[in-house]
């Protein structure tokens, strides 16, 4: 049933939404930390678990590769959202540091990657204009 | 027309699904058509996307995109958190949990690494562009972390609001930077494995730019990036009031 996958897929997001706002409390901070990964984690896990698995394989698993492949036009609606006036408007102070720290940012990525153990690069995505299997 | 108009506004998310599939399209046709494929379709729809979250901006006034426009409003929906953070949450579905620990401790040092470093640029900007009160410092430091740590650091120590909204417009400028940066620096940072992704989630941290940058570069590296990038705010929010302002208020 494609309906188990997306509700177990569901049933991690809560979760982990739940616990990331319990931390947040704990620490005193008025954010979420951490909710998203943590029900990444438990997606993973559930995936990697003889007991759920009935719950990510055949139909199930379609139910949640569909949301996998949504994904990018979701990003597409977000972006189409975003607050770009705001951001264009801010002024050379706004434009200079947000320019700042993303590009400091980009020049740590090889630093830090270097650091512990290596991972292979991912072959080649294949040449298609209709699938984008995102993270499938 | 008038009947159109009501039925398109009256199924908001199905409205959003039709339009969002036609950018995509038209961004695909754009992207073989007018690039030979070198720029991927999706990082074409991304900048479709603010392009026309910047035109609606300036008709409307308002400040959520296109989601102020009547009719598409349901692209708010579509787009917003909820079925974001359900949509990142379901790419992690084939994620092998040996990468995951690969990049641990790397990950987690890029995490408070990438706050610091957002944080130490933003601070020099604002002095730079003449600031000298611990407060305006910390905020607008905080605002180059993320939009969501900049206001909520510089509420909680009492930034004026026009600071404040300057910390937030820095933290759109850094989203939205590394929505369209992240696939032309792909290449020359090495952002093309599970762990180099991590780091980079972690360094960058912004949820928004972090998901769409890693979409348009490569899809299968959306999780690995997004894990870290989901603890970036609330290291940021613990930081940026407490110690970050500490450290600023110790030096000014």
């Amino acid at each position: 049933m494609i309906i188990y996958g997306v509700a177990l897929l569901a049933a991690c997001l809560l979760a982990g939404l739940y616990v990331g706002e319990l931390l947040g409390q704990l620490l005193g901070v008025q954010a979420n930390v951490g909710g998203v990964g943590i029900a990444m984690l438990l997606l993973v896990l559930a995936s990697g678990s003889q007991r759920f698995k009935p719950l990510v394989t055949g139909a199930s698993a379609t139910g949640i590769n569909f949301w996998s492949a949504m994904y990018i036009p979701i990003v597409v609606a977000m972006a189409a959202s975003q607050n770009v006036v705001a951001a264009v408007d801010g002024g050379m102070l706004a434009l200079l540091a947000g320019v700042g720290a993303v590009v400091v940012s980009f020049a740590l990525v090889p630093v830090l990657s270097r650091f512990g153990p290596q991972s292979e690069p991912l072959p080649p995505l294949e040449e298609s204009h209709t699938k984008t299997s995102g993270g499938v | 027309m008038e009947t159109l108009v009501a039925v398109i506004s009256a199924n908001g998310l199905i409205t959003a699904f039709a339009v969002v599939g036609i950018t995509v399209w038209i961004s695909y046709l754009m992207s073989a058509r007018l690039t030979a494929g070198r720029i991927h379709g999706s990082a074409i729809a991304i900048i479709l996307g603010l392009a026309a979250s910047y035109w609606a901006g300036s008709v409307t006034g308002g400040t959520r995109g296109v989601v102020d426009i009547g009719v598409l409003a349901g692209i708010g929906l579509m787009g917003g958190g909820m079925m974001r953070d359900f949509g990142i949450v379901s790419t992690a579905f084939g994620v092998h949990i040996s990468e995951l620990r690969k990049a641990g401790v790397v990950g987690v040092v890029s995490i408070f690494a990438g706050v610091i470093v957002s944080f130490i640029v933003g601070a020099l900007i604002a002095v730079a562009f003449g600031y000298r009160d611990a407060e305006s410092i910390t905020a607008i430091g905080a605002g180059a972390v993320t939009y969501i740590v900049g206001p909520v650091t510089g509420t909680a120590i009492g930034a004026s609001s026009d600071v404040i909204a300057l910390s937030v417009a820095a933290g759109v400028v850094k989203s939205i930077l590394v929505m369209i940066g992240t696939p032309l620096v792909a290449k020359s940072i090495g952002l093309n494995n599970p762990q180099s992704a991590m780091v980079f989630g972690g360094l960058m941290g912004t949820t928004s730019g972090v998901a769409g940058g890693l979409a348009a570069t490569d899809p299968r590296l959306v999780p690995y990036g997004a894990m870290t990038a989901t603890f970036y705010t609330g290291l940021g929010c613990l930081m940026g009031p407490s110690i970050l302002y500490f450290i600023v208020r110790a030096l000014v």
